[in-house]
Parts: C-alpha cells; sequence; structure tokens
C-alpha cells in the first residue's frame, strides 16, 4: 500500500563523487516488497524547489523498518536532500511502481547497472541470493572516484566494474565486459541510461530480461500522464513508466 | 456548526474543494491513497472523441514555485471514458465535472453530447484553453466569437450544466468572460494555465518536447486571483477558481476574490492529500475569519 510518511533519517553519509547514501527509518519500510521499487521525496517544505525526487531503493531491512537510498546530488532539489543529516525527517511517499521480478531468475542472473542505475541491483542481488539464485554484477561508472558498494556487491558474488575514462575496472561501458562474459545465465536485470539498456538489450536479444527505465515525472503514481512512453504491444497504447514500470520486461517499451 | 456545502448550477457540492483537470487522471491513483467521496466534486481529465496519445516527452519541466507542462490531452477517448472510467467512479458519492475538448466544434458536441448523459456527471467544463495542442483548446478560447459560438453549440446538447475553461493567455479577460455568458455557460473555470518555456542551459534546448509548456503551481497564483477578481466583477456567472492552490489559505483567497468553490491542480502532484487536508482545515479558518459558511466569504473582497 502507497503511503506518505514524515519517515526519520537514520544516517547520510557520502560515499562517492557526489554520490550519498540515505538511511530512514518508518512504518513506510515495511511495505516495500520488490527491488526496483522507488518512493517519491519532497526535498523541502517550501516549493522551492515545487516537485517530489523520485529516488530509487537501494537496500531494505524490514526488522528495523528501515531503507537505504543511494542518489547522485547533482540538482537543486537532490543538493537540499544532500543537506539532511541524521535525525532530521523527510517526507516519503511510497512504495511506487513495480519492481524486477526476483521469481523469474532460475539459477544465475545477470545484474547491469550504469551509474546511478547501480542502487536498486543491490537490494535485487541481496534477494536474488536469498532464493539461491546465482548473481552476475556488472556495473558501469564514469569514473574511479564515482564507483560505489564494489565490496558489497563482490560479497553476493562476481563482480565486474566498468569505468568510461578507465581509472578502475575495465576501460569503457557494461557492454565491454559483457562482450567478454559467457552467456550461460537465464535472466537478466538492467537499470542505468537508456542507452546501456538498449545496447543491454540488444545484446542479449535471445534471454529473457527486465529492464528498469527513467522518465521525467509529476506525480509519481499514474495521474499526470508525464512519463508515458510508447510500447511494443499495441500502437496505439502507453505506458506509464511511474505506475506500470519502472521495470518492464525487455522488448516492451520504445524508447 | 461551519456550513461548507455551495450550490452552483448542477452541483450541489458537499465542500468547495476539488481536484483540477488534467491534475487527478480519472481519480483511480488517488483513490489508492484516501476515499473520493470525501471531494466536493472531481474534475476529470480531458476527453477527446478519439484517443489521444498525447505529446513526445519530456512533457514535464519544474520552475521556480511551478511547473511547466505539456501533456497533450492525452486521454482514452470519449467511448473508454464514458464505458470504463465513469462507471468506475459511480461507487463514490462524488460529482463529477467532465472536461471536454476537441479540435473542432464538431469534436466538442459530440464529446458534450454523450459524456453529459452519464449519471454522475453532473457539469461540463469546456476546455477551450489547453496551450498544449496544435488545433483546437486555446485557439477556441482567444477569440469571445469564437469562444462565444463554441459555448453555444455545447448548450444545445448538454444535458447538464456548462462550465466553460477561461485561458489567462489572452489579453482581456473579461471579454471572453462575457461571451461565454452571451453564449449561455453556466459558469466559468478559470485559469488554465500560462504559457511558458524553459531552457536547458548547458544545451541552450528548450526542456519540454513541445518546446514550451503550461505554467502552474505557486508561481501563477497572483496571476489567477486577479483574473478572478476581475471576471466576477463583470459577469454574473459563478466561478471556480484555480491556479497554484497549495493550502487552506489560498482557498479562502480564491473565494474573497469572487470563486464560489475552488480546484486544486498541481499541489496534488507534492502532496497528494492536499485536497482531504484542505477541506478538513477549512472550517476552523472560516471559524477564526467569523463566517459560517462558505458562501458568506465568496465575494469579500468585493464588499471591502
Amino acid at each position: 500500500m502507497i503511503k506518505q510518511e514524515r519517515m526519520q533519517i537514520i544516517k547520510q553519509q557520502q560515499i562517492a563523487h557526489h554520490i550519498f547514501e540515505l538511511t530512514v527509518k518508518g512504518t513506510l519500510a515495511n511495505e516495500m516488497a520488490e527491488p526496483g521499487q522507488f518512493v517519491h521525496i519532497r526535498v523541502a517544505d517550501s516549493f522551492e524547489p515545487l516537485l517530489r525526487r523520485p529516488i530509487s531503493v537501494a537496500s531494505i531491512d524490514l526488522e528495523a523498518s528501515q531503507f537505504t537510498m543511494i542518489y547522485r546530488a547533482e540538482g537543486r532539489g537532490t543538493q537540499l536532500l544532500a543537506e539532511k543529516t541524521a535525525g532530521d525527517t523527510l517526507d516519503v511517499l511510497g512504495p511506487l511502481g513495480h519492481g524486477f521480478p526476483v521469481e523469474e531468475a532460475v539459477k544465475r542472473a545477470y545484474l547491469i547497472g550504469g551509474g546511478i542505475g547501480v542502487p536498486p541491483l543491490y537490494e535485487l542481488a541481496k534477494q536474488l541470493n536469498a532464493r539461491g539464485i546465482e548473481t552476475v554484477h556488472i556495473l558501469g561508472f564514469e569514473s574511479k572516484q564515482a564507483v560505489f558498494y564494489e565490496d558489497k556487491f563482490r560479497e553476493l558474488g562476481d563482480t565486474h566494474i566498468a569505468t568510461v575514462d578507465g581509472s578502475h575496472g575495465t576501460q569503457g561501458f557494461v557492454t565491454h565486459i559483457l562482450n567478454e562474459l559467457p552467456t550461460d545465465f537465464d535472466t537478466y536485470y538492467s537499470c542505468g541510461p537508456t542507452a546501456m539498456l538498449e545496447a543491454v538489450q540488444w545484446a542479449y536479444p535471445q534471454k529473457k530480461g527486465f529492464l528498469s527505465y527513467e522518465q521525467r515525472m509529476g506525480c509519481g503514481i499514474g495521474a499526470c500522464f508525464a512519463c508515458v512512453c510508447r510500447t511494443t504491444k499495441s500502437e496505439t497504447d502507453y505506458i506509464k513508466v511511474c505506475s506500470d514500470g519502472p521495470v518492464f520486461p525487455a522488448g516492451v517499451v520504445i524508447t | 456548526m461551519i456550513d461548507l456545502t455551495v450550490k452552483l448550477p448542477g452541483l450541489n457540492l458537499k465542500n468547495p474543494i476539488m481536484p483540477a483537470s488534467g491534475c487527478f487522471g480519472f481519480g483511480k491513483e488517488y483513490a489508492q491513497l484516501y476515499d473520493l467521496s470525501q471531494l466536493g466534486a472531481i474534475m476529470i481529465k480531458a476527453t477527446t472523441v478519439e484517443m489521444r496519445l498525447g505529446n513526445p516527452t519530456p512533457r514535464v519541466a519544474e520552475t521556480a514555485s511551478g511547473m511547466l507542462n505539456a501533456i497533450g490531452l492525452q486521454n482514452p477517448g470519449l467511448e473508454k471514458v464514458a464505458g470504463q472510467e465513469l462507471p468506475w467512479l459511480e461507487k463514490y458519492d462524488v460529482p463529477i465535472i467532465a472536461n471536454v475538448a476537441g479540435t473542432t466544434t464538431e469534436d466538442y458536441v459530440e464529446v458534450a453530447k454523450a459524456i453529459s448523459q452519464a449519471p454522475n456527471v453532473h457539469a461540463l467544463e469546456i476546455n477551450i484553453s489547453c496551450p498544449n495542442v496544435k488545433q483546437g483548446g486555446i485557439t477556441f478560447g482567444t477569440d469571445p466569437d469564437v469562444a462565444r459560438e463554441l459555448t453555444r453549440a455545447v448548450k444545445e446538447v448538454s444535458a447538464v450544466p456548462v462550465y466553460v475553461k477561461l485561458s489567462p493567455n489572452v489579453t482581456n479577460i473579461v471579454s471572453i468572460a462575457k461571451a461565454v455568458e452571451e453564449g449561455g455557460a453556466d459558469g466559468i473555470t478559470m485559469i488554465n494555465t500560462l504559457l511558458g518555456m524553459r531552457m536547458d542551459t548547458k544545451t541552450g534546448r528548450p526542456i519540454i518536447a513541445n518546446i514550451t509548456g503550461g505554467l502552474s503551481g505557486p508561481a501563477i497564483k497572483p496571476v489567477a486571483l486577479r483574473m478572478v477578481y476581475e471576471v466576477s466583477q463583470h459577469t454574473k456567472l459563478p466561478i471556480i477558481g484555480m491556479g497554484g492552490v497549495t493550502n487552506v489559505d489560498d482557498v479562502i483567497d480564491f473565494l474573497s476574490a469572487g470563486a464560489s468553490a475552488v480546484a486544486v491542480g498541481t499541489a496534488n502532484f507534492v502532496n497528494p492529500f492536499v485536497c482531504p487536508e484542505i477541506i478538513k482545515q477549512l472550517p476552523e479558518h472560516l471559524h477564526e475569519l467569523g463566517f459560517d459558511s462558505v458562501e458568506q466569504l465568496v465575494g469579500r473582497s468585493h464588499r471591502l
């Protein structure tokens, strides 16, 4: 069930260049079910900035009624969010959207993420591992400075890092790593820039895949029709990234 | 006991608060959050004869205390709205104001005739003011003669009272208001969004794919308030006021300026519970101001 709650900030810290990790506590955390869902945060009580910010969930702790988000502070809204500290409260609406279907993986899954698309894959990896699925992580970042959660992913499975400038891991994009890896997996999950999702989709046309998309949002719950995409299912139909997604099976979204 | 009820043509409102068209879909999303029967009315998303896929994305951009949108009247079309969306809303004890849009007079007439017969549609809102569609929309709302004749044509076929939604993107909004009154309108809703744009500072390109968009949110409230104040002095028609309403004080301002009821738009995106919160707070605020009813407050500014 979607809730709006003033959640308490438990911890906020910078974990990479412009990248922040934020943990909040409240009953809303217990509504979280699927990795890949997101929350909509009001970063200020004023109307500047006006709209909420969609932030993905990186880790859920149901026992402690907490969840952790990782976001990049680059615009005014996320910069204001980064100024909040432990003890502050935050207006959170969520959980929103449909996440990654963990039950679709059979034995071995590839988790492919780019930049700020990496965070939701961490909770996904945790849940897949808990189900006995072997996870392989292929993660792309701009540079060494921007890399986060490498060790945490390594604890859960084989982890490969690409950086655009080659300052860490393989130089280039995640697709450079994918070209070198075997294709002995049954399901892939991906989150990141649209161009990366397209490339991943092209790389594995025969595999079962699930992609998490981004689009500018207004309401976050499906009412405003801001984040629509065309779909391959019907020429006269459309999907809303916020409420029908953000995760869709590969081959559904026309970008 | 404070009386929140408002009587308008076709509408016996239990309170003066309603979500504005285009900011509430067809109610399903907000029904997940609270009981829609609390609302005074619901202004549903614009309906056109055929389904519309709307404009390319990005369709929204944030501005200082506001947002730009260019959705482009995306909707599933008359048949689906009448056959699926409206029947679904029947379980709620709330009057529906159906927003009617089109590209020709015939389009408006066809939608108005059919949708006004739905049992839970108590009034129509004729959208002659959408700034985000290339044909229709605002082109009907900027020329008084065209607005008058369209109103007349819709009135002839509508089974329920007709409200006309005015655009602020005109030199003289009073002349448009008078024209729709002459055309037989039962009421006015105002204002629609203000045409605006925003650039991506790095690239110089407009952020909205449609280049321009409609500005809404707190940034436009002073403009909306001024227009409601002006129009209410020059027409006998009741006004449902809107434009940047975010809280109970804004509602009081619009009622004081001459609106009989108030619609909440963009604020629903910021706080999805904003409508029920305002409804809950309204009696206490009226009491503090020394009023026993909403109707006593309407047009207060003109009596000072």
